[in-house]
């Protein structure tokens, strides 16, 4: 680590003022994993998005008269069981991965960063309680709150999506907490603590910035795991409600025919695939990039 | 320079709560510093300096109880809320810390850091603070500043981004500057620059300084007291030359007689103090520098020696003063 460093405070005396604003995107598009992440997140996104516009076939007609064809130039990647084109069903699929894992990682994010900078802040029992009732809430598995949720509300997106969601708060409220926790014991925080600054905006200007990377490629994670628990609950029967299509649906829809048909099984199988890796690559690229210090070694 | 004091620190007691129980990290520290005066504290590690120096600060942790009292201009400190603390730290106080590398958030430019306590605590506009910010960097000696006040913390040496913490902590021009061994992470070389700048931006700027080091040569040079702290108390105190030139107290001549001299024969060892620190946790009765003294007497495990005037101003925590500073004056 010393040696670039050396190396690139060098190189910073002769080429002084690093890291203009427009220098992100020059970096970025020479950054190899950030911008094959960035293409296959992108792709998922532009499939969703073409769904809403147009899909070869629609997505919910059933067609048992032709079920289980091989790829066709009809049927690019053939049909299911019930005779549904599958470049349908994976592009509207797709939307729901997005809506699912979007909004699923967006509550635990939000609820779980919150908490756990105030942990790292006000210490004491105020940290107590709050890591204590994580503990609590993580030891429910999201498929247990989703039984639970959806006993109370009925099943459908809205339950799986809410009971995914609370499932990740504790994980980024453990992940926040943690990695605070470490900022704060850091001397620059006692500096800005000398220098008269209040426990908010020393959460706000110096722990915040220091653990984005961490919660970038956390959320990245999570996200994924998002995609999966939303399989797994959709194959409950308390995720998405059918006719509406998702990959995890698809999955468990090709499970009894993997011996006929794999292939309906590999689909979405790839599909997934795709998502995950395209965004933990992203997430990868993103804590390389937002990083001063690794900027110039790129 | 007006007689009032600036900071008067009147039997300043910390207690930290350690994972082996309380701890009495300082006992009976009284001091006073006018508008322009300079005080070393000099100690070993654990003797209880920083925690002073935080202590003055309000930067201890929260489950330290701190007895006593600090008065800055005659307001007290001490149980001052957190939030009235905020408006004083940056501001009337700061402080320059002893890791230049870690004093820094590698995540903010150094304009943007040096900047902020300017806006935060004058209210001026953003650009007037960039402004201010490149002569507070010029002034300490950055080369280029105005060039290099959007470059990050890591694009700089050690003694540069001392520099910088230096403009930090200066920005406000406070009345104390509180320097926490300031070139102990420096090059030699570098030490003495950055002393010297110290030194000048005080008496530029009528500052009062508390200078913390263990380095005797370093506070021999920059301050005009000094306090000789061991285990959590103030065993000497007085004016430098004084206690330079007769030190009342066993540690203090131990201290002297550790430091490596230039031009001593080759093989020649370093004297050094037996024992080690006591533990704060458990500190003796007494004296707390009894068990590694060598003029340790009964009476000296009894009770903690009251504070005795050998000179003019200059206290020494020690019943033995007669034999000791006969015998540190000869070994001297």
């Amino acid at each position: 680590m010393s040696a670039p460093l050396t190396a690139s405070a060098a190189t910073a005396a002769i080429a002084p003022g690093a890291m203009p604003a427009t220098g992100f995107w020059r970096r970025a598009l020479r950054h190899r994993s950030f911008v094959l992440g960035a293409v296959l997140s992108l792709s998922v996104l532009g499939a969703a998005l073409l769904s809403l516009v147009w899909t070869p076939w629609s997505a919910t007609d059933i067609d048992i008269a032709s079920k289980l064809r091989p790829p066709s130039a009809a049927h690019w990647l053939g049909t299911d069981v019930l005779g549904r084109d599958i470049v349908s069903l994976l592009l509207v699929g797709a939307r729901s991965t997005i809506l699912v894992g979007v909004i699923a990682v967006g509550i635990g994010l939000s609820f779980g960063v919150c908490l756990g900078l105030v942990a790292a802040a006000r210490k004491g029992w105020t940290e107590e309680l709050i890591m204590r009732m994580s503990d609590f809430t993580f030891a429910f598995p999201a498929v247990l709150s989703a039984i639970m949720l959806a006993a109370v509300a009925g099943p459908g997106m809205v339950t799986s999506i809410t009971a995914i969601g609370i499932f990740q708060i504790p994980t980024f409220v453990r992940v926040t907490r943690g990695s605070a926790n470490a900022i704060w014991a850091r001397e620059f925080v006692l500096a800005a603590r000398a220098a008269g600054k209040g426990s908010f905006r020393i959460t706000i200007e110096h722990v915040l910035p220091n653990i984005l990377s961490i919660l970038i490629v956390q959320a990245t994670i999570q996200f994924a795991l998002a995609i999966l628990a939303e399989a797994a609950l959709s194959y409950l029967g308390l995720g998405t409600q059918p006719p509406q299509p998702s990959w995890g649906r698809m999955l468990n829809d090709a499970q009894t025919l993997l011996f006929q048909s794999p292939m309906l099984a590999v689909y979405p199988g790839a599909a997934i695939a795709i998502a995950v890796l395209g965004l933990n690559l992203l997430g990868d690229g993103l804590r390389d990039l937002l990083d001063p210090r690794l900027a110039r070694e790129r | 320079m007006s007689d009032a004091p600036l900071i008067e620190v009147k039997d300043l007691g910390v207690r930290l709560n350690t994972s082996r129980g309380p701890a009495q990290a300082v006992r009976g520290v009284s001091f006073a510093l006018r508008r322009g005066e300079t005080l070393g504290l000099v100690g070993e590690s654990g003797c209880g300096k920083s925690v002073t120096a935080l202590a003055l600060m309000g930067l201890l942790p929260e489950s330290a109880v701190v007895s006593g009292s600090i008065r800055l201009d005659g307001a007290e400190l001490v149980g001052l809320p957190d939030a009235a603390y905020c408006k004083l730290r940056g501001n009337r106080i700061s402080m320059i810390f002893q890791e230049p590398m870690t004093a820094l958030n590698p995540m903010h430019t150094i304009g943007h850091q040096v900047a902020e306590p300017l806006r935060r605590h004058t209210g001026i506009s953003a650009a007037e603070a960039q402004q201010e910010a490149i002569a507070l960097l010029d002034r300490v000696g950055l080369p280029d500043a105005a060039k290099r006040i959007d470059a990050y913390p890591h694009q700089f040496s050690g003694g540069q981004r001392q520099r910088i913490t230096i403009a930090m902590a200066l920005a406000c021009q406070p009345d104390v500057l509180i320097a926490d061994e300031p070139t102990t992470a420096l090059d030699v070389t570098i030490q003495g620059q950055i002393l010297d700048l110290i030194a000048s931006l005080v008496e530029e700027r009528g500052m009062s300084m508390i200078l913390i080091s263990h380095d005797l040569g370093v506070i021999a040079e920059n301050v005009d007291r000094m306090m000789v702290m061991y285990g959590g108390t103030v065993v000497e105190s007085g004016a430098t030359d004084a206690v330079f030139r007769r030190m009342g107290h066993p540690y203090t001549q131990g201290l002297f007689r550790a430091r490596p001299r230039l031009g001593a024969r080759k093989g020649t060892r370093l004297k050094t103090i037996a024992g080690t620190v006591p533990e704060l946790a458990d500190l003796p009765a007494g004296c707390t520098f009894a068990d590694r003294c060598a003029i340790v007497e009964a009476r000296c495990r009894a009770a903690l020696p009251a504070v005795v005037d050998v000179g003019a101003a200059h206290g020494v925590r020690c019943i033995r003063t007669d034999v000791s500073m006969a015998a540190g004056g000869s070994s001297a």
